[in-house]
Formats: structure tokens, C-alpha cells, sequence
């Protein structure tokens, strides 16, 4: 009898060793695939960015200063290492970004042109999935991170090398303060 | 009920109302043996046999293609075609933006994008159908398009992912299609009995008499109470949900009041599919009174209601700040 109680309690405690240890491996899957989702939104944001700075560039003779940060800002971005590094640089490209697109009020032929305001919701847009991307990521490695801290699921975490997971954050409170890129764009009904 | 027990729920809820369209029908079916082929006896079960075996395969076949039945139905467009014959910049900039406002909508859920449809229609309205959020679609009119800025289209479109994600499309797509063939089952078996004369009766028969008319003529009209049940509820969920997703329950709100501001009938969107809608398309006004017989006529909760409800979530939302 005492044979069989052991025996069923062995067998519990495997059941939830190995269900414990898929959904972390499910969780680090899902944190991955939603850090690729950032970065094809990142490179989006970064191709689109060279399409919008000459469709401009014509008409915004005297912003050059302008123009030159977004792709300084646009280069350094590309080359950021690690979430908090590209959370930090892409935060700054952000910040140049929307002063561009602030400018780009003032010009009345630019704010009719067919093509840029295309490029403008191409933008908004992308900014919009980059926000929504790093909100997945985010709550997904949360979830990550609660399960490898708290007990029980925290000893299968550190006995099998589950790391912690690096949120994609905000860290410039300069950032913050920026209101957001999209323009309000609505086409006229 | 966390997200996976919700679909959970729903699952068994379409499992559930397969299996009583496929009854409902074997109900009939033996009547229709009993009663006017039998005359009061059974011999073969040809009816019997024959409506089971329809039910099951045009539950299996609602369940793979209702949702382009449905799309049909409305007139609903792929909007890579309608987007090909838009004439205007300012059209095809709007259509831009839609698809746009989809695929955001779709990574804040993280789920594949839905299939995004366009309906010729002026009044303002939207729906998603499919059978699970690899084959969901969603559709919303011109008008909707017209009325509403990028906001708060974001805000309808992530209500109808909340439906993708809560499986309550493929919930609403069963009840929809197969309330509609139980209304015409029972309709024309209704005409037919009239036909049948059996004078010969036991008080097992006179039973199976009694149930059989009851099943015709209460199916039809427990059904669509069902489905006006099913779909009132899930309003409040989806309303969360899309809150959820974009984070911004205020855009929500502010289109829902100009949908009601707008409630003329969405002619296109035809009446078995307008427990899919964000908004009632008949534009009948039992959904905005309060009260048990409008709670049960109506498909959706008063606009009115739901717009507080998304208030009072920005208001915590500010409040936690």
C-alpha cells in the first residue's frame, strides 16, 4: 500500500516536472517569436525611413538639420545591441521622427502630396505594430519571468538554465514626454 | 474565465449546437416518417436518415465554409480588390489605413492578420466570422471607413480580434447558419403537416405527435433566442478584449457612439448574420431599452451600457497611473 502511494506521488511529481518544464520552453519560444516581431517592425521603420526623408527633402530646404538627425539617429538604431539597447536608441529615433513628422505640418504642399501622406500611414502604422509588438513581448516576458521567479515552477526554472528575460523598455523619461507619432492623420471624409 | 477556458467554452457550445441542429432535424425527420410516410407507423426510416444525414453535413460544411457564405451574403469585397477599384486618393488611403489598422491589430493580439473585407454600405458597421484565428475574416463597411478616424477604427477592429481570439466566431458563424435552416425546415414542415391525416392514434403517438409540432414550431424561435443570447453576451467580452489590445477603451467608446449616432439599418449585412455585427444592422430600437423582454429579444446590449462600461476602464486606467 505504501509502495503504491510512493509510486503515485512519483509519478505526480514527473507529470509536473516535465508540464512545468514545456510551458517555460512554450513561454521562451513565445518571448523569442515576439522579439523577431519587434524586429521586423524595427527594420520596417528603418526602411521606411530613407522613403519618407526624400520624398521631403525637396520641399524642406531649410530643415536640413532635421533631416540629418533622423538618419544619424536612423543608423545608430540599426546597429543597437540587446533589447535595452535598442529600446534606448530606437526611443531617441523615435523622438527625432516625430519632430520630423511635426514639421512636416508646416508644409502645406507636402501635407496634400498623395505620396507622403501614404508614407505618413505607412509610418504611423509601423510605429503603431512596433508599440503593439513590444506590448506582446512585454506581457509575454512578464509571464516569463513571474513563472521562473516564484515557487514552485522557479526550481525546474534554475535547475534547466531559464534566464531572465530582458524587457523592452522605456528608460528615457524624455521619451515618455513625447506625444505619440501618429498625427491624428484622417483622411478627409 | 481566463482566455483559454473561454474558448474552451465556446468549443463546447458549437459542439453543442451541431449536436442539437443534427436532433432538431432527426426530431423532424421521424415525424415526417411516422406521420406522413408511415402513416402512423415506422417502416423504413428514409426521412429520419436522410435529415440526420443533411444535418451533419451541413454542419460540417457551415463549419468549414459558413464564413464565406456569410461574406457572400453581405456583399462583402477582398479589400486587395476593392482597393484595386477604389477611384480616389482619399479611398484608397483609407483602405491603406484598414488593412494597416488589421495587421496592428493582429501582432497586439499575436495572432496571424485577418482577412480584411469591405462592404458597400453606408451605414457604419462591422463583423468577424471564420472558423478559428487562422481562418478569420473581418469586415467592416465604407461607411465605417468614412465615419471614423484611425483611432477608432483601431478601437472596432480590435473588438472584432476579441471575438477572433474568444473562438466566438466560430460560435456565432455555427448558430447563425444553422438557426437560418432551422427556420426554413420548420417552415416548410409546418406547411406540410396540414397534408398528413392520421386518424389512428395511440397515446404514444399523440406524444410523438405533440412533440413533433412542439420541436417545429418552438425550434425556430428557440434558436434565434439562442443566438441573440449567445451574441449579447459576447459583446461585453469583445468590448474588453479590444480594450485590451490597443490599450485605448475611450476610441472604442467614441465609435460606438457615432455607430449609434448612425442607426439607420446596414442594408447589405442581411438579418441572420446581425449577431456577428459590432452594432444591431436592423437598426430596430428594442436593443437600446432596458428591461427582461428586450434583454431577450435583442442581439446586442444597449450601446449605451457598453459605452460606460469602456468609460469606467479608462477611468481605472487613469486611476492607476
Amino acid at each position: 500500500m505504501a509502495m503504491i502511494v510512493l509510486l503515485v506521488v512519483v509519478a505526480l511529481v514527473v507529470f509536473w516536472v516535465i508540464g512545468t518544464y514545456n510551458r517555460l520552453v512554450g513561454l521562451r519560444n513565445q518571448t523569442q517569436n515576439g522579439w523577431r516581431q519587434i524586429d521586423v517592425q524595427l527594420k520596417r521603420r528603418h526602411d521606411l525611413i530613407p522613403n519618407l526623408v526624400n520624398t521631403v527633402k525637396g520641399a524642406m530646404e531649410f530643415e536640413r538639420d532635421t533631416l540629418t538627425a533622423v538618419m544619424d539617429a536612423r543608423s545608430k538604431a540599426m546597429g543597437a545591441a540587446g533589447p535595452a539597447d535598442a529600446a534606448k536608441k530606437e526611443g531617441e529615433l523615435g523622438q527625432v521622427l516625430g519632430r520630423l513628422l511635426a514639421v512636416t505640418e508646416n508644409y502645406p504642399q507636402l501635407k496634400s502630396n498623395e505620396n507622403v501622406k501614404s508614407l505618413q500611414e505607412e509610418l504611423s502604422s509601423t510605429e503603431n505594430k512596433i508599440s503593439f509588438a513590444r506590448q506582446f513581448y512585454n506581457d509575454i516576458a512578464t509571464k516569463m519571468n513571474i513563472a521562473r521567479q516564484t515557487f514552485p515552477s522557479n526550481l525546474i526554472a534554475n535547475n534547466f538554465g531559464f534566464g531572465a528575460v530582458e524587457l523592452f523598455q522605456i528608460t528615457d523619461d524624455a521619451e515618455r514626454a513625447v506625444p505619440s507619432v501618429d498625427l491624428g492623420m484622417k483622411p478627409p471624409a | 474565465m481566463n482566455l483559454l477556458e473561454q474558448q474552451a467554452a465556446n468549443r463546447r457550445r458549437t459542439v453543442l449546437v451541431m449536436i442539437a441542429f443534427v436532433a432538431f432535424l432527426a426530431v423532424v425527420g421521424g415525424g415526417v416518417d411516422f406521420f406522413l410516410i408511415g402513416d402512423g407507423h415506422f417502416y423504413l426510416p428514409i426521412a429520419t436518415t436522410g435529415a440526420v444525414g443533411v444535418g451533419f453535413f451541413s454542419s460540417l460544411i457551415t463549419y468549414f465554409h459558413g464564413d464565406k457564405a456569410i461574406l457572400a451574403s453581405s456583399h462583402a469585397q477582398p479589400l486587395d480588390r476593392t482597393m484595386a477599384s477604389a477611384t480616389t486618393d482619399d479611398d484608397r488611403l483609407r483602405y491603406q489605413q484598414f488593412q494597416n489598422v488589421v495587421e496592428e491589430v493582429a501582432i497586439a493580439a499575436g495572432l496571424p492578420a485577418p482577412r480584411a473585407y469591405v462592404i458597400a454600405d453606408d451605414d457604419p458597421n462591422a463583423f468577424a466570422t471564420g472558423r478559428d484565428p487562422a481562418h478569420a475574416s473581418i469586415a467592416v463597411t465604407d461607411g465605417l471607413l468614412r465615419a471614423l478616424n484611425r483611432e477608432e477604427l483601431q478601437g472596432v477592429v480590435a473588438h472584432e480580434m476579441g471575438h477572433v481570439r474568444n473562438l466566438d466566431i466560430r460560435l456565432l458563424m455555427i448558430i447563425s447558419s444553422l438557426v437560418g435552416a432551422v427556420v426554413l425546415l420548420a417552415d416548410w414542415s409546418g406547411r406540410s403537416i396540414g397534408g398528413s391525416d392520421n386518424d389512428e392514434g395511440g397515446a404514444a403517438t399523440w406524444l410523438f405527435f405533440a412533440v413533433w409540432i412542439v420541436a417545429i414550431l418552438v425550434a425556430p424561435i428557440v434558436a434565434q433566442l439562442m443566438a441573440m443570447a449567445v451574441s449579447r453576451q459576447r459583446e461585453y467580452l469583445a468590448d474588453a478584449t479590444g480594450a485590451e489590445l490597443t490599450r485605448n477603451p475611450l476610441a472604442l467608446a467614441s465609435a460606438l457612439r457615432k455607430i449609434d449616432g448612425s442607426a439607420e439599418p446596414t442594408r447589405a449585412i442581411k438579418r441572420g448574420s446581425a449577431a456577428l455585427c459590432i452594432a444591431d444592422p436592423t437598426g430596430s430600437s428594442v436593443n437600446e431599452r432596458e428591461g427582461r423582454l428586450a434583454d431577450l429579444l435583442a442581439t446586442h446590449p444597449p450601446i449605451a451600457k457598453r459605452i460606460a462600461a469602456l468609460d469606467a476602464m479608462a477611468y481605472q486606467g487613469a486611476a492607476a497611473k
